[in-house]
């Protein structure tokens, strides 16, 4: 089963749990579909053992020397990328889409489109089994469909190595990488926190998780941060028929766990957040 | 208007926190500000201020319509379509578009010679013009549950400060691809925040390599200082990079944070400290009629 980690608002605890989670699984596949900021790798130094090549779309690039300055590209792009100076037309790397439409329409064929070719994906061993984790290069864009890769490979790799579950570590938001990294899964688990962005963010992505038809679980990290955000939370997510699986509270060994290279449930293995987080994780795969 | 855009690579290190506080101690310091929440997937600057709608619009994309008497089912409308956002199969007579891929970038609309194919505006979210005071406004940017990019969202919420005066203080948000891009490529300054952790550095690496790449000016505030370790000090000492501020780790902040208040209001000291930062940023960086 395939079992997704998402947030909303970033710094919930998302990748601290997704490692937890994974260190007392059993044989896990872990996927870091955070490809904008991947982190995981950072707990389990992995070996990698195979690196592959994301396109990640592609940038138009003008030939000065053959456009004639016609302005047909610049009237027909709809991201503003084409802007035509007095001395030559530019294309903004920044604004382009990579919809090939102005190397399609160019009469004199000035327009190149150049794959976006540094984006990588990664997979290895880890102490717990199987590690994917997706970097896109800085600036390129797709991050959706590296993540759907991402999970392809972690699918094919529980295959092979008939490990049962797969851990998913989502982004922050509730975009495009969210939604690729949340459709399909067995159980989306939103890991919220009582602070009123906290809230307003678990709103929105519960709605997205409802609006793909999934099955959404929640979890209150630092619980005792403010007790009556936390009330509000759990009246919240009964009216909306939602599960809290678990809570948790707000405790320096997190950070000091990640600062020592390690996840909670290695760091204290006895202490009470590490059973808390046990406890949860039976919870979830009672789903 | 000078724009400083408040960013981080990894969420959760005190973004929106810096940026509505910056927001606050200039409201406070009598300065012509405006707050810009460019974190239209998770928008909660407005929560921390007591707003009232002003005004607020629609940011749509044109995304097509085929007509299917008058298509002869060639095809090129899903050649041209570097999104797969049209589905065909000729020989059943079927055509289809596919909403959620369509990126509104009217190449159908091009390839098409049987003048089959119209257009609809459909919604991405809105841009909203939230009033403080009367003299103060908070522009936020909302995308729609289930759209795939907020990037033209972003972009139709930076328009709307374009024409303004004084400091613009944008909320960005996460992470380093497009949205981040779209965000920071349109501000003057960048300050990024971070967290003293693993995550943190691994993440905020990251960040400076893109502003690096597109070549725009920045500087770090280390927020919850005292918790974790000193490797971003070291990265940023070595790196050169200048480190405008460190915010001291305290449970009363992320109390104070969780019931939405602004923390410069009570605290002046602080107040004092994000002023001489804006300031020192303006020094630096502000054209003559942006300095004081």
């Amino acid at each position: 089963m395939e079992i997704a980690v998402i947030s909303g608002k970033g710094g919930t605890g998302k990748s601290s749990l997704s490692a937890a989670f994974a260190s007392i699984s059993g044989e896990t596949v872990l996927a870091d579909c955070d490809v904008d900021a991947a982190n995981l790798y950072l707990l389990f130094s992995p070996t990698c053992e195979e690196e592959e090549v994301y396109i990640a779309g592609h940038k138009a690039v003008i030939d000065i020397e053959i456009c004639t300055k016609c302005g047909l590209c610049v009237n027909y792009c709809r991201f503003d990328a084409i802007k035509a100076g007095n001395e030559k037309v530019e294309i903004s790397e920044i604004s382009c889409d990579g919809c090939f439409l102005c190397s399609r329409i160019c009469p004199f064929e000035a327009i190149k489109m150049i794959p976006n070719d540094r984006s990588r994906m990664y997979s290895g061993s880890f102490r717990y089994g199987k590690i994917v984790y997706g970097r896109l290069a800085p600036g390129e864009e797709n991050s959706g469909k590296l993540v759907s890769m991402v999970r392809a490979k972690a699918s094919a790799l529980a295959e092979k190595k008939n490990i049962k579950n797969i851990i998913l570590d989502g982004p922050p938001g509730i975009g495009c990488p969210v939604i690729s990294t949340i459709t399909g899964a067995s159980i989306v688990v939103i890991v919220t926190e009582p602070t009123i962005s906290g809230l307003s963010d678990l709103k929105r992505a519960a709605d997205t998780v409802i609006k793909f038809n999934l099955t959404a679980e929640v979890i209150i990290n630092k619980n005792d941060l403010n007790p009556s955000v936390t009330r509000e939370i759990k009246e919240w997510c009964r009216s909306s028929g939602i599960r809290v699986a678990g809570m948790l509270p707000f405790d320096h060994k997190m950070v000091q766990a990640m600062v020592n290279g390690k996840t909670i449930t290695e760091y204290e293995p006895e202490g009470e957040i590490s059973s808390e987080i046990r406890k949860i994780w039976t919870n979830i795969l009672k789903t | 208007m000078f724009r400083i855009a408040v960013a981080s690579g990894k969420g959760g290190t005190g973004k929106t926190f810096v940026a509505t506080n910056i927001f606050q101690a200039l409201m406070q310091n009598n300065q012509q500000t405006l707050l810009a929440d460019c974190d239209a997937e998770a928008p909660n600057a407005a929560i921390f201020f007591n707003t009232v709608q002003d005004t607020i619009s629609e940011v749509t994309q044109l995304v097509p319509v085929i007509n299917t008497s008058k298509c002869t089912f060639c095809g090129k409308c899903h050649e041209y379509c570097n999104y797969n956002a049209i589905f065909i199969i000729p020989p059943a007579g079927i055509i289809k578009v596919i909403g959620d891929l369509c990126h509104g970038c009217g190449a159908c609309l091009a390839a098409c010679n049987y003048d089959a194919i119209l257009e609809k505006p459909e919604s991405l979210g809105q841009v909203a013009k939230l009033s403080l005071d009367g003299s103060h406004y908070i522009i936020e940017s909302r995308m729609n549950i289930g759209v795939m990019s907020p990037v033209k969202v972003i972009k139709a919420a930076l328009n709307e400060i374009d024409h303004q005066q004084g400091i613009a203080i944008i909320d960005a948000p996460p992470g380093t691809s497009c949205p981040f891009i779209q965000t920071v490529s349109g501000a003057d300054y960048t300050i990024l925040v971070t967290e003293p952790t693993p995550f943190g550095l691994s993440d905020l690496k990251q960040s400076v390599e893109t502003l690096r790449i597109i070549k725009k000016p920045f500087g770090i505030i280390i927020n919850r200082h005292g918790q974790g370790n000193n490797d971003v000090r070291e990265f940023l000492l070595k790196g050169n990079i200048p480190l405008l501020l460190e915010i001291p780790y305290k449970r009363e902040i992320a109390v104070a944070y969780s019931v939405g208040k602004p923390v410069a209001e009570a605290d002046s000291f602080f107040a004092e400290q994000l002023l001489q930062v804006v300031k020192d940023i303006l020094a630096n960086h502000g054209n003559s009629s942006n300095k004081r």
